[in-house]
């Protein structure tokens, strides 16, 4: 398929792989975070690890939008969902994270909640419109990606006049994310972690541009390299942070040029600009609460808020404590480290949301490679 | 002198009639639907004897039975509808273990007030479908429930067929070293049926390629006699959950060229947008054969000279794994797992 296969050529791989080898110093082991769950999940998919030399080493990062809400808001939307005049749409992937108590999404619609899922915001405003006498609630999550359509949905019920539809806001911003981690002990103080350098979000950086992550680079002296959700992008991108790392720069640099420029689309960040505001702080699974880290809706749409029109209060709840989603999400442990994984939590039976979306690091080295683990321990036997 | 009475005074209107609650009661109206819809369009003589059961001799050798529930939405879709899916999908169960199909029943779970024309053009399919294999729908039921407990209709076929003498396939029989074949494209009837689907409509060429297989079986166990292993039609979950299935019964390991996997142009197109993997999409007229690795050249021939068979190719072979890992080198250069589906496929958000 054009515009796709020429991102996933095996000859192309092999050779990016053989200079990547071939500049990698001896004597140093590269750790590079990837942000985005795409970049996770493409490395697991096309097995882009067993193209690496052993001393580079792919950390992932908290960017899965299911991974990150914490327990409080999915028990919230739950409870939203069992008020019998509200109809709450969501997408696929939100209905088998585990809220408090062993309750999900999926078990509330067992048990009778209308909970309908959606492939698109439109499908939710499109039920509203359809069905007058329910209250419609989409239960929005994401990141800047999955904000403009948000927006738009808000203005396009405004202008059909719905005072039936409303957002439950969960949607969170990249940059404060990716600010907190380089902060925290783990990596700034303890040096638990080693981070030498992120490959960039895609998506993400379509919307906001090249631009917010230069402060990152220079403040934190971390190299960024911008890179696409394919296999020979993210190879790419490793490729441009070792030279980066040999060379002692660190910029931000753009392999996505196809579909990345600096300031990023002016049209999708005017038309958040005009709905969202920020929220003075927000809780993420993982990083506990992050100021200035998400967005709600404005006082002037809040006839469309869930949140204002429910009086919905947040209550924070707590995870499994066994559970290292949160460990997991800072890139502080691997999956195998946690000692749910694979025993009681699967794909099937998640415990945790790094479990659920096949954006999650669990699920990604759960579903594609568990097997290096296995045969590491057949090898030292 | 009187005529003698008719059967029924007036004529099923299956053009603009719907099916009501008296055509599952037992009466005069159901009666009529049986006779003039059903017993009209399989048309034979085990059948038309009206009785609740099909005799019949028993052959030599042994016998095969299986059963499936047909639950298809949308009930026509491009390429094919419930009715050739509920023949078509019994006889390949029916033809996976090596067998001759030879008589289906059917029985049906209509909804109040599903129109009487959708259910003449879905039975006429199942009769198509059924004198194109050679197989006859012997049996049947009938029952209607209320509007709003079932979707349209729902058809449940039993089919029973006989084994050539000798041949024992079985999914613990795979081997390390087995060859594995498959008979062609795949995805191709999830992503016809998903095409259709409310909310996610798209436009594509793709046909469901909902067949029957018993007659590149037939031709493959011509070829391969005692070195075929097993054959399976890769349904729901696809050629994934198909092979995880093999390997757990079997105690084996799988490894697979991906390159080698034939999809569609279409169906890999289809697939990126919608956020699958052709691996887990749903096949009905498709198979994956495991062969011993002496015998694997004769059958792939067999299978490439078949119509059902032309795009056969061989993707890849069992391996001794206590893990009963199903592995993949990717078209990439990687590896990675080809693990069960967990719960439903879904699109990725971002």
């Amino acid at each position: 398929m054009k515009f796709v296969d020429e991102y996933r050529d095996g000859e192309l791989a092999k050779k990016l792989a053989s200079r990547i080898a071939a500049s990698v110093r001896p004597d140093r082991e590269y750790a590079f975070m990837e942000f985005c769950g795409g970049h996770t999940h493409a490395i697991s998919r096309y097995g882009v690890e067993d193209l690496l030399p052993a001393n580079v080493r792919m950390v992932h990062g908290p960017g899965c939008p299911v991974c990150v809400l914490p327990v409080g808001r999915i028990d919230t939307a739950i409870r939203l969902a069992r008020n019998p005049s509200v109809t709450l749409c969501t997408y696929g992937d939100l209905m088998r994270v585990p809220g408090s108590n062993g309750t999900s999404l999926m078990k509330a619609k067992a048990e009778g909640a209308d909970i309908r899922m959606v492939y698109s915001t439109l499908d939710a405003l499109r039920i509203a419109e359809a069905e007058p006498a329910r209250e419609v609630v989409f239960f929005a999550i994401g990141f800047e990606t999955t904000t403009p359509p948000t927006a738009v949905a808000i203005k396009l019920a405004e202008k059909k006049g719905l005072n039936n539809f409303t957002v439950f806001c969960n949607h969170v911003l990249t940059p404060s994310a990716i600010q907190n981690i380089l902060e925290s002990p783990d990596v700034r103080d303890l040096g638990t972690v080693q981070i030498d350098g992120f490959v960039g979000p895609a998506h993400v950086s379509t919307v906001i541009g090249t631009e917010p992550y230069a402060f990152f680079a220079e403040e934190f002296q971390k190299p960024v390299v911008i890179a696409g959700f394919e296999p020979l992008d993210v190879l790419q991108a490793v490729a441009m942070l070792i030279d980066q790392v040999n060379e002692d720069r660190h910029e931000v640099e753009n392999e996505y040029t196809r579909a990345v420029t600096a300031e990023g689309n002016a049209v999708a960040k005017a038309e958040v600009a005009e709905v969202f505001e920020l929220r003075r702080s927000f809780e993420w699974r993982g990083l506990g609460e992050v100021p200035y880290s998400a967005l709600k809706l404005k006082a002037k749409y809040a006839a469309f808020d869930a949140e204002a029109r429910f009086d919905l209060q947040y209550i924070p709840a707590d995870d499994n404590p066994a559970c290292e989603c949160g460990a997991i999400l800072r890139g502080v442990k691997e999956p195998a480290e946690c000692k749910l994984f694979g025993t009681v939590c699967t794909p099937e039976t998640p415990m945790g949301s790094c479990m659920v979306s096949s954006e999650g690091a669990c699920a990604a080295h759960w579903t594609y490679g568990r097997f290096r683990a296995a045969s590491r321990v057949k090898r030292a036997s | 002198m009187n005529r003698p009475e008719k059967p029924f005074r007036r004529k099923l209107d299956i053009k603009n009639g719907r099916v009501d609650l008296s055509h599952g009661a037992g009466g005069r109206a159901m009666a009529q639907l049986v006779a003039d819809l059903f017993v009209a369009a399989f048309d034979n003589d085990m059948l038309s004897a009206g009785n609740d059961q099909a005799a019949f001799d028993v052959s030599e050798g042994r016998m095969v039975m299986t059963t499936d529930g047909y639950v298809v939405s949308p009930l026509f879709f491009p390429g094919g509808d419930i009715g050739s899916l509920s023949v078509h999908g019994t006889i390949n169960d029916v033809a996976m273990a090596g067998a001759r199909p030879l008589y289906l029943s059917a029985s049906f779970i209509i909804e109040e007030g599903f129109a009487l024309s959708d259910l003449s053009r879905i039975v006429g399919s199942m009769a198509a479908a059924a004198r194109d294999a050679r197989v006859k729908i012997v049996t049947g039921d009938t029952k209607v429930v209320e509007r709003g407990k079932a979707d349209g209709v729902f058809i449940s076929t039993t089919g029973v067929g006989v084994v050539p003498e000798g041949l024992n396939l079985s999914a613990d029989a795979a081997r390390p070293g087995d060859k594995v074949l498959l008979s062609g494209t795949i995805g191709d009837h999830g992503i016809a049926v998903m095409s259709k689907r409310e909310n996610l409509t798209f436009d594509t060429e793709i046909l469901s390629d909902s067949a029957a297989l018993h007659g590149l079986v037939a031709a493959m166990v011509a070829a391969g006699g005692p070195g075929l292993r097993l054959m399976r039609d890769p349904t729901r979950g696809g050629l994934a959950a198909t092979l995880n299935e093999v390997a757990a019964s079997s105690g084996v390991g799988f490894k697979l060229e991906e390159a080698a996997i034939p999809v569609r142009p279409q169906v890999h197109a289809a697939c990126e947008f919608l956020g699958l993997d052709p691996l887990y999409v749903a096949n009905e007229g498709k198979l994956v054969a495991v062969v011993a690795p002496d015998h694997a050249e004769a059958v792939l021939t067999a299978m490439r000279a078949h119509p059902l068979g032309l795009d056969a190719a061989p993707i890849g072979e069992v391996v001794a794994d206590d893990n009963r890992f199903v592995q993949l080198t990717t078209a990439f250069g990687g590896g990675r797992i080809v693990d069960w589906l967990s719960g439903d496929q879904l699109p990725r958000i971002c």
